[in-house]
This record gives structure tokens, sequence and C-alpha cells, in this order.
């Protein structure tokens, strides 16, 4: 398996040179350096660090220069009447400039190339960009979803004037456009870069948004008959420079500025695309990918995008819940705990079994792993989650950690799960404990079984048809409310970090878990993921030499070390 | 002075009894050059066209043999296409149209001479649409040609195969512009491509190397072709060799199409002895000489111009605009540009403002809407131009109107911005009292601070 995933939608990668060793000298702003070949001048200058402003380009999208806010002067080697460049007094080759400004988003770089990104011809381009984009902009910044992170807004301040001397009528055009499903589009606040209409054509090809009418006139707009729904529409939301395309699920609900942010991945399929979590006053308010080419380039499906509002499902447990007569009633944590553990006493090792979940983290699954192997408690696996998949970044696997999960030896990939009815009936198996808020209901073992065990315990932040049963309900955190680690199905090693708190009583299931362990069968405490990770990494071989620290926001390829039957799946 | 054409192009346009069925065409000799062409093999015809030193007539006036040498047709594991580019859509522009209703078979005899000179087996006729007529003649034209076995497979048994297809446009300028052209073609919105990388002879149409040429231009290579590269570059100047097809409109006595060698006469000439002088009695205010795009000449303007003496030194010459020699140096060391060939005489009762707010209108709707600069910036020099001329003109307006005209030339896509931008920095520079008298005599109006609302 190559250690990157390919992503076949993804046209381009501007911004990764053909070869990187390859290097050719460049002066920019006056000072000579080397960068690789062919490398387009936008990007060039991003690694010099002189930021030139763009609206069209977008790294990932074919390049068609119709912003013209990249314009910056050029220079080529002055050549002498042997062909060859004179050189300076510095040894390096004298620059002869161009009167034409050129676009740095198009233009590749060349030997003895000269680059201004600041000069006064540079300016004049900016500005003009500036004032002409927007003449007929209809500045409602005050109402408007991008403003804080509005390019527009952003470049003015930058690189423009502060006052209009535009006296004429705006042009008008389409308001509150239902372009589909999840997007709503404001015609007046376009720019025309065709960002997302490249993304449709090039990314998704659908090819469903378009432009019509013509100059000034020129109105993004669906194809008549069809809607923009595409499984991945809302990343034209990420990548609109503007507040022309708004998400029907974030708008007018949150200022960006107010957002606390996050890095984390999504948990809602087995890619673990990367995102960025928004949140603010412990709610969260919305999911944008994180690049990482080796993941998910720079988008993700509106699926996992918009799988996060079960957070603030008013029917989360939010307390620990034990049954007495027949009903849950709240009990504190000790309690709990204590009713688990006793009933768990109660029981053989062998007549003990645990459905643990795919979609628990690596540090969950150690702890309970670990306490498992204390207990002498064999009887292990996990539920699957087959799905559709797409070619995409949508994987069939509907659980983000199978890979983790197998390679804690807690999952047999449901085959053990499914006779374990059986094993309750016969009453060979007389405790359970369902984590990670796994219904084993759903997955087979009807509810009616299930009262004949003596104990179950339940872990999950939603009721589900097994908490119904339990005897014990342990309330759990959520993906954004919880830190850990997945090992995503190309056997990426990924983490993610805590971006609220969960609600009420709800704890992360690690705590839990080594809360339990220490009532049952005693032992020393841990205290952070930091320091799950000093053990997993002495006990796991395929994590050896590894931290939370070095799996870093990028994550790490395991596929070299995984065990073959894993890597195999 | 008499000045007689030297009708080459035209030479059988509107001539007694001349119709455009292919058996008058052979009767004249029709399709003989390309019997002849054959014979001389693709890269001979090439020399030919490069020792020529002909121009491309469509607008930018660049070499068309150097534009061929781009393709190396016995390299090329592409195919190769050519384009005939009858879009003809530049304001005050009607030569070629004259060629495609009354002619329709030398236009086709150059294209299919060309096409075999650069190895092209498939080529592309790209007509406006407004040519509805225009669109009917070629496409029976073509027929013609295929049924006399000049078109389609195994070309009067040379071995060599070509068709011609017929595309019509949808009514836009832009489609003129070679690489919007490209694109209407292939279906899509008629964007411009970015130049690098999309340069037609390298990634044009389905990106494989194209040759796009102009209507008369492709009509010049059977000349060439016919008498050799040499003796039609005797024909002008040097540098601006073979005849020019210009069209004169306005206010002139004998508007009309006319064919003479490039810099054979005047502008002066052109306007008062072969189109009978200004209209009533008036006198000569200004003329747009090739095409509306081109930049505006004042009369009484003289101009400064270096120019090769009978010793061959360069020395400055002092040329006044009736003096200006009709070719493509000429003009462009006035400033201006041979273009299109489109040549527009105004009179001393046109009003300046007006002109120009006609012209910006026109370019403002016909302004693809792509790039920031063209797209924005044309409509607000329409914008202010239609309000100076309702007479709600401020003081700044000229200077603001120099300034985003300033700000669109040379930053845009394609060559629509300064086709824009220069006839707006024209007129304001040669005609900069006439803006300020107009905007002074409504500054009333101003003052009020009403803006019309009516665009
Ligand atoms: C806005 C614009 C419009 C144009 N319209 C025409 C046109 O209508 N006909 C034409 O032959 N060339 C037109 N051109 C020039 C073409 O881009 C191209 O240069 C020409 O067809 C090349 O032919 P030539 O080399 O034979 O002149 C236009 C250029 C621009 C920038
Ligand atoms: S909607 Fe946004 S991304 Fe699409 S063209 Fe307009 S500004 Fe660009
Ligand atoms: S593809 Fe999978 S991981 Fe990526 S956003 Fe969608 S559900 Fe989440
Ligand atoms: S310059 Fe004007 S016509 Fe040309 S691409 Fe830009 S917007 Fe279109
Ligand atoms: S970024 Fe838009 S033209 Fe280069």
């Amino acid at each position: 398996m190559s250690n990157c995933i390919s992503i076949p939608m993804n046209p381009w990668n501007h911004d990764v040179a053909k070869d990187e060793k390859d290097l050719v000298d460049v002066q920019i702003d006056g000072v000579w350096l080397q960068m690789p070949r062919g490398l387009n001048v936008v990007e060039a200058a991003h690694r010099a660090k002189k930021f030139i402003p763009h609206y069209c380009y977008h790294p990932k999208l074919s390049v068609v220069g119709n912003c013209r806010m990249c314009l910056f002067e050029m220079g080529t080697p002055k050549m002498g009447p042997d062909r060859k460049p004179i050189l300076g007094a510095d040894g390096k080759p004298e620059i002869a400039w161009m009167p034409r400004p050129q676009i740095g988003c198009a233009t590749g770089i060349t030997p003895g190339m000269g680059i201004r990104t600041d000069s006064p011809l540079v300016k004049d381009c900016r500005n003009g960009v500036m004032e002409f984009l927007l003449i007929n902009h209809p500045l409602d910044c005050t109402i408007c979803d991008q403003a804080g992170e509005c390019k527009l807004q952003e470049f003015s301040v930058e690189y423009g004037t502060g006052e209009s001397r535009f006296v004429e009528n705006k042009v008008k055009k389409p308001k509150n456009v239902d372009l589909g499903e999840r997007i709503v589009l404001d015609d007046e606040r376009c720019i025309l870069c065709s960002r997302c209409v490249r993304f449709s054509s090039e990314v998704t090809k659908d090819n469903v948004l378009g432009f019509v009418n013509r100059g000034s006139y020129s109105t993004l707009t669906a194809y008549p008959g069809k809607r923009f729904d595409n499984d991945y529409s809302l990343n034209t939301v990420d990548i609109c420079p503007v507040g022309a395309l708004t998400s029907k699920d974030f708008r007018f609900q949150m200022r960006v500025w107010f957002l606390k942010e996050s890095k984390s991945i999504c948990t809602s399929c087995g890619t673990g695309c990367n995102v960025t979590i928004g949140s603010r006053e412990g709610k969260v308010h919305r999911l944008t990918p994180r690049e990482n080419e080796a993941v998910n380039s720079a988008w993700m499906c509106d699926y996992g995008r918009l799988n996060f509002h079960y957070l603030e499902d008013k029917e989360r447990l939010q307390n620990p819940l034990t049954k007495a007569a027949g009903e849950h009633f709240p009990a504190p944590w000790g309690d709990a705990l204590n009713r688990a553990a006793e009933g768990l006493r109660k029981v053989q090792p062998s007549e003990i079994a645990v459905v643990a979940s795919a979609r628990m983290t690596n540090e969950e699954l150690f702890v309970l792993k670990r306490w498992m192997d204390e207990l002498g408690v064999t009887l292990v696996d996990t539920v699957n989650r087959p799905e559709q998949g797409d070619q995409f970044l949508r994987s069939a696997d509907g659980n983000p950690n199978t890979r983790g999960a197998e390679l804690l030896g807690l999952s047999h990939g449901g085959r053990k799960l499914s006779t374990w009815g059986g094993e309750i009936a016969a009453g060979r198996m007389k405790a359970l404990l369902v984590l990670g808020g796994e219904d084993v209901v759903a997955a087979g073992i009807p509810a009616a079984c299930l009262a004949q065990l003596e104990i179950l315990i339940a872990s999950a932040i939603l009721p589900n048809a097994t908490t119904r049963v339990a005897h014990v309900i342990l309330p759990g955190a959520g993906f954004a409310e919880k830190s850990g680690s997945m090992v995503n199905v190309h056997g990426r090693l990924q983490r993610f970090s805590r971006s609220i708190a969960p609600p009420g009583q709800a704890r992360e299931e690690w705590m839990i878990l080594r809360d339990l362990r220490e009532i049952v069968t005693g032992g020393n405490s841990l205290h952070s993921i930091e320091d799950i990770w000093k053990s997993m990494a002495t006990v796991i071989p395929v994590f050896a030499g590894l931290s939370w620290g070095k799996i870093g926001d990028q994550g790490v390829d395991l596929t070299h070390s995984l065990p073959a039957e894993a890597t195999a799946k | 002075m008499a000045f007689s054409e030297h009708r080459l192009i035209f030479k059988n346009i509107d001539a007694p009894g001349y119709t455009r069925d292919i058996a008058c065409y052979q009767k004249h000799g029709g399709y003989e050059i390309l019997k002849k062409g054959l014979a001389m093999g693709g890269p001979a015809i090439r020399e030919e066209v490069k020792k020529s030193q002909l121009r491309g007539r469509g607008g930018a006036g660049f070499p068309t043999g150097t534009k061929w040498s781009f393709i190396d047709p016995a390299k090329t594991t592409k195919p190769i296409y050519l384009i005939c580019n009858a879009d003809e859509s530049e304001p005050g522009t009607f030569k070629d149209r004259q060629i495609i209703y009354k002619d329709p078979h030398q236009l086709i005899e150059g294209m299919i001479l060309s096409c075999f000179a650069n190895g092209v087996k498939l080529a592309y006729l790209y007509i406006r649409c407004e040519f509805t007529e225009g669109w009917k003649i070629l496409e029976k034209a073509l027929a013609e040609a295929k049924a006399a076995g000049f078109l389609g497979k195994n070309i009067l048994q040379s071995g060599y195969d070509l068709e011609i297809h017929v595309h019509r446009g949808a009514g836009a300028y832009i489609c003129g512009e070679e690489t919007g052209l490209i694109e209407s073609l292939e279906g899509k919105r008629a964007y411009p491509r970015i130049k690098p990388p999309y340069f037609p002879a390298v990634l044009g149409l389905y990106m494989c190397p194209t040759i796009v040429n102009n209507v008369e231009t492709l009509c010049n290579v059977k000349h060439i072709v016919e008498m050799g590269g040499d003796a039609y570059a005797k024909i002008g100047r040097p540098n601006n060799t073979g005849t020019r097809l210009l069209c004169v409109s306005g206010d002139v006595v004998k508007p009309g199409y006319y064919e003479f060698p490039c810099g054979a006469i005047t502008l002066g000439q052109l306007i008062f002895n072969v189109c009978g002088g200004i209209r009533n009695g008036r006198r000569l205010k200004a003329v747009i000489p090739g095409g509306s795009s081109a930049k505006v000449l004042r009369a009484g303007e003289v101009y400064k111009i270096k120019e090769k003496d009978s010793q061959g030194n360069l020395v400055d010459r002092e040329v006044k605009l009736e003096d200006l020699r009709m070719d493509f140096d000429s003009l462009a060391a006035a400033g201006s540009m041979a273009g299109s060939g489109g040549v527009i005489v105004m009179d001393d009762t046109r009003d300046m403002v007006e002109c120009l707010a006609n012209i910006s209108t026109f370019y403002a709707h016909e302004s693809c809407g792509q790039c920031t600069p063209c797209r924005e910036g044309v409509l607000w020099l329409k914008k202010i131009l239609s309000r100076v001329a309702e007479g709600h003109g401020r003081d700044e307006d000229p200077a603001l109107l120099k300034d985003v005209a300033d700000r669109i030339a040379g930053r845009t896509i394609c060559a629509f911005g300064e086709a824009a931008a220069w006839p707006v920095q024209s007129f304001l520079g040669k005609f900069k009292e006439e803006f300020q008298l107009r905007i002074r005599r409504n500054g009333a109006a101003a003052k009020r601070d009403t803006i019309s609302l009516t665009h």
C-alpha cells in the first residue's frame, strides 16, 4: 500500500512541485532564492514568505487567471550577444523587467526569473482589482456570514483605498438563491472567481454550476432544472472567497470570529478526514476540512461535515443511570460504577463478554484491553458498520477506527458477536458490557434475550434499545468532547483534541474505563492521554517509538508496521 | 490624381456577371492554384508564405509565416487544426463578409491550401451568427467544392484528405478573440484562455496545435501561392506587404470597401480622394483608422515617425494626419493601429462625448465577464460616459475615466481590455476640452447632485 492515499478526483496539486529537488535561482523582491522549477509564482512567493493575494487560484483546481489579483512584475535575465545571461556584480543575472504585469497563478518560475510582489505597479494593480470588485458589491458585511473570514474584506484592508469613487447604480442580481439542499447563493456577493464551478466540474464532476449573461451582469447559476446537491457540495462554501455561497446549516448562526478552533478528525467513516471544529461556549457550530494530502486533501463530505448535531440532542445522556424496579434513576458516578463492579464480581470472567466499538479511540480501547487481560475476559468483538462508500472520500467502513480495534485485538469483525445471543439464552454468558454507544439489539441480540443477563452495562451518549434494558448506563463523550487517536482504513494513525466539554456528568470513556478498572481490579491510575500513550508505545509493537506528540496534526502512516492481516482488509 | 484600386482579393467581387457558384469561380481560374499548391508540397507553401511577409488581417497584424512556423506538421503527433476566423465583429469592419457573400470559393481555396501546407485534416470555419445568409452560402460552396473533389478524401488524387465544417457563433464579439473562439467551438462559453499556457499553436482546439487565421489572411495565401512569396512581397511596402481591404464608414461622401496595396495611399487620400471627402461640406474632425478598438486620431495632428531615408538611416519625420500611410507600421507609429481595416470618419458635427459613450456601450455589452478589470471596469466606463453624455457630468469624471481605463489595459486575460480602454484613453486625451465643456455646461445639473437613475 502506498504511503499516500490517492485522491482520484483531485485534478491538480499546484502547491507541490513536480520535482522538489530540481531547483532554479529566482529573485523575489530583490533576494535570490532557490525554488523548484515550474512552481507557480504564487506558491514560490509563499515559500519565500511573500504573500501574493489571490481569489480565483486554488492549489487543487485548474488555473483560470480570472480575478487578476495576483498580478506581479516579472523580469527575465538580460541576454548578451552570445545569448547568455549578462551577470551583474553579484554574479547573478541582470534582470530586464517587463512593462506588463503577469499573473502569478499561471506563471511557472524559470531560471533567473525576477519577481516583484510589492512594487508600485503591483500595488496599483491590486488596488485597481479591489476597487473593481467592490463597485458592484453589496457591502452587506453586517449581515454576511463570511464576514471575518472574507477575502474581500481582508484584501480591502490590505490593498484597497478605503473609499469608493463609484457613484453609479450597482448591478442588481438574484439574492437568496436556493442552489441546492444545503447551499444558498447570493449572486450580488459573487466575485465570479469560478472556484465553485471548477470544483463541480473537476472534483465532483457533476458539472452543475455555470455562469449566464455577460460582462458585469454575469451570474452564477445551476444548470436549468438541476440542483447543486452532490455529496461534497459544501466544500464550495469553504473555497468561495466571499459570502456568496453559504451553508444552510451554518448561516446566521454564529459570527466566525467568536469560534474557537480545534484540530480534529471526522469520525463518521473510516477515512477520518481531517477537520477543524469551530465551537463557542460549549457548542459545536461547524466542521470544516483541514488540509491533509495523505487523507482528504482539502475536502470532506457533506454527511461527515454535518454529522455533529447529535451532540446537542436533547436526549443526550447526561448522568450515570442505574436501574431499579424496572426504571432508570440518576446516580452519582461512584454509585453507578460500584453497581457495575458488583455485578461483574458475581460472575466468572468466562461468563463476561464485551462489545467494544470501532468508534472508540485507541486510548479507550487500550484501557479496556488491559483491564480485560487483568480480569481474564476474552470474549470481545465489535459491531460492523458497512456503508455504501464512494469513489472519493467516503469509506465503505462506517466505523472510524476498525483498524485500531483490530490492532488492539478487540475486533473479530462481528463474527463472534453473532453467536452471543445463543450464549446468553443458554445461560453461559451472564454479563455484558456494551461500550461506545453500540446497540446490540440492532446488531441482532433481542432485547428479551438481554433481559436474561445478570448484569448489562452500557456506555453511550444517546439512549438506544440496549441502554433501555441496561442495568447501568454510563454517559460518554462525543468525538468533539474528547481527545484520542484512531487508525483510518488506510492505516494512518491520527489524533484529535477535545473542543468542548461533554454535557452534564458525561465523561470521556477512557476515564470511565479507568475508574471501573480501579474499582474492579485495582491498579495504577492513568491521568492523561499522554500517560496512556507511554504504556501503549511499550505494549503495542506497531506503536513503538510513538507518542501523543509525535502523531502531530497530520498523523502517522502505519502501513509499514501494521500486521499483515490488518493491512489486508 | 486618380487613385485606382489594386484589386487582388476583391478582383472579382462586384465584377459584372460574377456569381458565387463554383462554375463561375472555376471559369475565372478557380482551384487552379490548389492544383499548383498540391504539386508544390506543404513545406514549399509555408516557405512562400514566410517570404511573402504576409501579416494577419484579423487585427493584430501578426506575421502569418511566423505563426505557422510554431507548428511543425512533421513532428506533431496530435492532430493539427485550422480555424478560419469569420466572426468579423469589430465595429466598422465589413470586408470579410464581402468575400463570404460574393466569392466564397476564394476563401475555401485559400483555406484548403493553408490546411494542406500545415498538415491539417480537419478545419473549421467559425462564422458569426448574424451572417445567416453567409452561412448558407458557405455550406453550399463547401458542398460544391466537395462534389468537385477539392475537399474530402484524396483531394485531386493527391492522397490528401481534408474536411471543413462551418460553425456558427451565437452573437458575441468575444467569439472573435481566437481562444474565446476555440472555447466556443468546443461548446463552452467563449471565455478567452490565459496565454501562457494556452497558446493556440500548442494547446488550441481540444488541446491540440491550432492555427487561427482571418478570412482575408487565408485568401491572401491563395495569391501568394499563385504569384510566389517574393512577388507578393513587392506589393505594398517592406514589412507591410500585399494589399489591404479598407472599410470606410462615417461622414464621407462615398463610404464603402476598397482595396489598395499596403501603404500605397495616405489617410488623407483615402478620405478626400477615394471616398470623395467629408459629407455635406463639413470638415474632418477625427478618424478611427482600424476598427472601433483603435485609438482615435484627431484632425490637425502631426506625428513624429521614425523612417528610413534613402541611405537607409533612421530619421525622424513629421507626418500630418492626412499624410499617414495606410499600413501597419505607420498607423502604429502614430499611436493607433491598422487593426481590422475599419476606418471610421467623423466630421465636425460629431459630439466626441457621445461618440465615446456609444463605443463604450458596445464594449460594456460585449465584455465576456471573465476577468475583473474588464468585467467591472468597462461597464463602469460606460455608466460614467452615459451620465456625462446625459448632462450629469462632474469635474472629476474625465480623470476618473482615464484612471479606470488605465487600470484595465494591460491587466486582463485578453486584448478586449485594451480594445475597450484605448478609445477612452485616446478620446479623453485628444478631446479633453470637449469633455470639460460638456461637464461645465451641465454644471448646474451636476451640482444638484442628482445622478441619473437611468443607467
Ligand atoms: C476582442 C477581440 C475580438 C476579435 N475579433 C476578431 C474577429 O472578429 N475576426 C478576426 O479575424 N479576428 C478577430 N480578433 C483577432 C483574433 O484573436 C486573431 O488574432 C486573428 O483571428 C488571427 O488571425 P490573423 O493572424 O489572420 O489576423 C479579435 C481579437 C480580439 C482581442
Ligand atoms: S459563488 Fe463564490 S466560489 Fe463561486 S464563483 Fe462566486 S465567488 Fe467564486
Ligand atoms: S468521507 Fe468519511 S471521514 Fe471524510 S467527512 Fe465524510 S464521513 Fe467524515
Ligand atoms: S478582457 Fe474582457 S473579454 Fe477578455 S477575458 Fe477578460 S472579461 Fe473577457
Ligand atoms: S489568482 Fe486570480 S488571476 Fe491569479
